[in-house]
């Protein structure tokens, strides 16, 4: 299956996003609880350490790492073919889905475990190992569940954030047989019992990668469960997926990285496991695997690299403070953005990753709050950027007719005084309540609210009068 | 001190009363107010939903009608940060044929920016006004921090002090910081989400005998979802109540 004839529907937003709030009231009661306690773990964490600073500090190493992000990428490739590992570059999902089918032909892997990674969600890895013959498993819990359900994640930190527990003991309930009142605990230890087996049958572990320090060629990644470290090291042959973004110049930087990405996306200090992989097992180390190929990958991100407003948010760490955060998501949670990346973050990178005409209306989905910029550890002007799309949507013309000559009109008004309050006399004397839902912008107005009464006068006619 | 007023499109048609209040607040804290007719729309409709042409077009106007104010004043924390922050943004993203006048409408956005405030945010920082009377007294307020007012302006002591400082109880409301939903233009185009934003403002919402905020836009989202949802509950311009807060007795209906 190829990037293009993927599943992606981004185009389905209004509606999708539409018909959760409708048929699955639950999803917002969910999202809505999850998100709100990740948010006020991430404030605590951050009021506790000067993370303005950390902040600016993070901001200022992604910024150096991506004006100099050919030189990294190629340090980073020498330095980890010198550790044993092997390098691809992949410029799209389908040159990945095939490097991935030759080391899977050669090796005659039946089954893959997987350690959670957005961007093999972005690649339809899973799909395409299918297609192959390959059974993969998701280790990581929140993707188990996900997995189990058929279900693409819904947030980039807690992919199943849109299920409650019931709906877990449910669906446990019906897979690996736990009583219909297990606890979470009970639950997990049932997954984890179920994924003992997988860790030790498979041939392949995929995983992603939180960071890439070029100096060393190391991969850092961020976990809770173990399921990372197991999958990276217990099969034969582990194959790390990683964005060409997420390098970073020095060894030394993962320190401040791990814990500012940990303290963002779910308020710790740093997270439960962090494993950090140079390569493959060495001579005198009992574990690790005996093959590791670390494929870089493009799929869209130099389109956004290329852009001069847009490549900042390339910085982005994949923390999910964002989304926590947004009044927007919090709302439906990542499945109505129809696409990998949802939330605030999500409509930034769509227009690069996958074309500004597959990813609109995303970045119209936010009603330009802001919070995000308060939480975001890279300082992403998410609101500016949003503005940029939607500029660059303008340019291109890929707004509706009406709209232009709408804002064309009302621009033309503005600048004639006279013109535009005798215009807004005529406006506040339509009878809206009446007409307001055969026009255009009123009409969406009018589907969830009351139209709005004008005032009896307008203030220029009550300055005219005199005000006591 | 000279105040000129710039009561914003929304205003002027749909807050005309909340901005006739906010005219009495000015005088009575003693500032000769003018309102320069030739006022429009500040552009941010047009920024915000990516015309920016139009919006160039919005600010260099409303640049013109305020060249000589000593001060410009805004019922509406949004229209204030579009003045205060977008405006010297706007002008120094937009290469323009003639470098010279590029050069001076930047100057002149940096300029209008650092003398145009919030009206709540110019009766705390600039008046230095702390107590307008005790015509709030006992009242049950619910302050909603419009998110431009909040993030952009960092204006978000200086209503709530100024409504207490009128003997008002301005109620914890959890979502008091949340965005409303409204957004301009993303209220009609994503009409269901915006929708739900509001009902979780709503849903969340304490025991209280009116609502406000400095923002029009976010007045008339919560009271229009409000209202579908056969809510009685008042909402009212910020500059009405502290109006009241100085006369003790409501010179206008809220909009309910």
């Amino acid at each position: 299956m190829s990037g293009n004839s993927s599943t992606f529907r981004p185009a389905s937003y209004r509606e999708a996003s539409a018909r959760t709030l409708r048929d699955t009231p639950e999803v917002r009661d969910s999202v809505g609880s999850a998100t709100r306690t990740f948010d006020a773990l991430r404030t605590k964490a951050y009021a506790e350490v000067d993370s303005d600073r950390w902040r600016d500090w993070a901001q200022d190493v992604k910024a150096h790492a991506l004006t100099h992000l050919d030189e990294y990428l190629e340090q980073a490739e020498q330095s980890l073919v010198a550790n044993g590992a092997h390098v691809h570059w992949a410029s799209s999902a389908d040159d990945v889905h095939r490097l991935l089918e030759a080391i899977v032909v050669e090796h005659e892997v039946r089954t893959v475990v997987k350690a959670k990674s957005m961007l093999s969600e972005e690649l339809e890895v899973n799909a395409h190992l299918d297609t192959l013959g390959v059974r993969s498993v998701e280790t990581d819990l929140g993707e188990y569940i996900i997995q189990l359900l058929g279900e693409p994640p819904s947030h980039i930190v807690g992919p199943a954030i849109h299920r409650s527990l019931e709906d877990c003991r449910a669906l446990f309930h019906e897979e690996l047989g736990t009583p219909m009142d297990a606890d979470p605990d009970e639950l997990a230890a049932a997954a984890r019992a179920a994924l003992r087996g997988d860790f030790l049958a498979a041939d392949l572990g995929i995983s992603g990668g939180n960071f890439v320090a070029a100096d060393t060629g190391t991969i850092a990644l961020i976990e809770n469960e173990g399921n990372i470290r197991l999958t990276t090291s217990v099969p034969r042959i582990h194959v790390a997926l990683v964005g060409i973004e997420k390098i970073v110049p020095r060894f030394e930087d993962l320190a401040g990285f791990l814990q500012l990405t940990a303290r963002a996306a779910t308020g710790q200090p740093i997270g439960l496991f962090v494993s950090l992989i140079q390569g493959p097992r060495r001579a005198d180390e009992v574990d690790g695997p005996e093959e590791v190929h670390v494929v870089f990958v493009d799929n869209g991100r130099t389109a956004l690299y290329e852009d001069d407003t847009a490549w900042e948010a390339l910085r982005c760490v994949r923390c999910g403070a964002c989304l926590n955060i947004c009044p927007v998501y919090r709302q439906t949670g990542g499945h109505a953005y129809g696409w990998t990346y949802s939330g605030p973050i999500g409509a930034i990178i769509a227009p690069g990753l996958l074309g500004l005409d597959r990813a609109l209306p995303l970045p119209h989905a936010s009603s330009l709050c802001g919070a995000c910029v308060d939480v975001c550890p890279v300082r992403i002007p998410i609101p500016e950027l949003l503005v940029h799309w939607r500029e660059r949507t303008v340019e291109e013309g890929r707004n509706s007719v009406g709209e232009r000559l709408a804002m064309r009109s009302y621009a033309e008004l503005a600048e004639r005084p006279s013109a535009f309050s005798t215009a807004g006399e005529a406006l506040r004397w339509t009878p809206w309540r009446a007409v307001g839902k055969a026009l255009p912008v009123l009409s969406g107005w009018m589907q969830e609210r009351e139209a709005p009464t004008p005032s009896p006068k307008s203030f220029r006619d009550l300055w005219r009068e005199g005000i006591e | 001190m000279n105040v000129s007023l710039f009561v914003t499109c929304l205003g002027d048609q749909f807050f005309a009363d909340a901005c006739a209040d906010a005219v009495r607040l000015l005088r009575h804290v003693g500032a000769e107010v003018s309102f320069p007719l030739a006022q429009t729309c500040c552009g941010q409709p047009a920024y915000n939903s990516g015309h920016r042409d139009e919006a160039l077009r919005m600010m260099k106007h409303t640049v013109d009608v305020f060249e000589d104010a000593d001060y410009v004043v805004l019922p509406s924390g949004s229209c204030a940060c579009m003045m205060r922050t977008l405006y010297p943004e706007l002008a120094g993203s937009s290469p323009e044929d003639d470098p010279t006048a590029a050069e001076t409408m930047r100057n002149a956005t940096r300029e209008l920016a650092a003398r145009t405030y919030e009206l709540s945010q110019f009766l705390a920082t600039v008046v230095g006004v702390q107590h307008l009377g005790n015509g709030l007294d006992g009242q049950r307020v619910a302050y909603h921090h419009g998110c431009h007012a909040l993030r952009e302006l960092g204006v978000s002591s200086e209503p709530v002090a100024l409504l207490r400082g009128a003997g008002a109880r301005v109620m914890e409301w959890s979502a008091d910081q949340e965005c409303c939903g409204f957004g301009g233009t993303f209220s009609a185009k994503l009409p269901e989400v915006s929708a739900a934003m509001a009902d979780h403002k709503l849903d969340t919402l304490p025991e209280v005998d009116v609502v406000t905020s400095a923002d029009g836009g976010c007045l008339l989202q919560l009271s229009g979802r409000a209202l579908r949802r056969s809510s009685d509950v008042p909402f009212r311009h910020l500059a009405s109540l502290l109006w009241q807060g100085v006369t003790g007795t409501a010179e206008s209906e809220g909009r309910t």
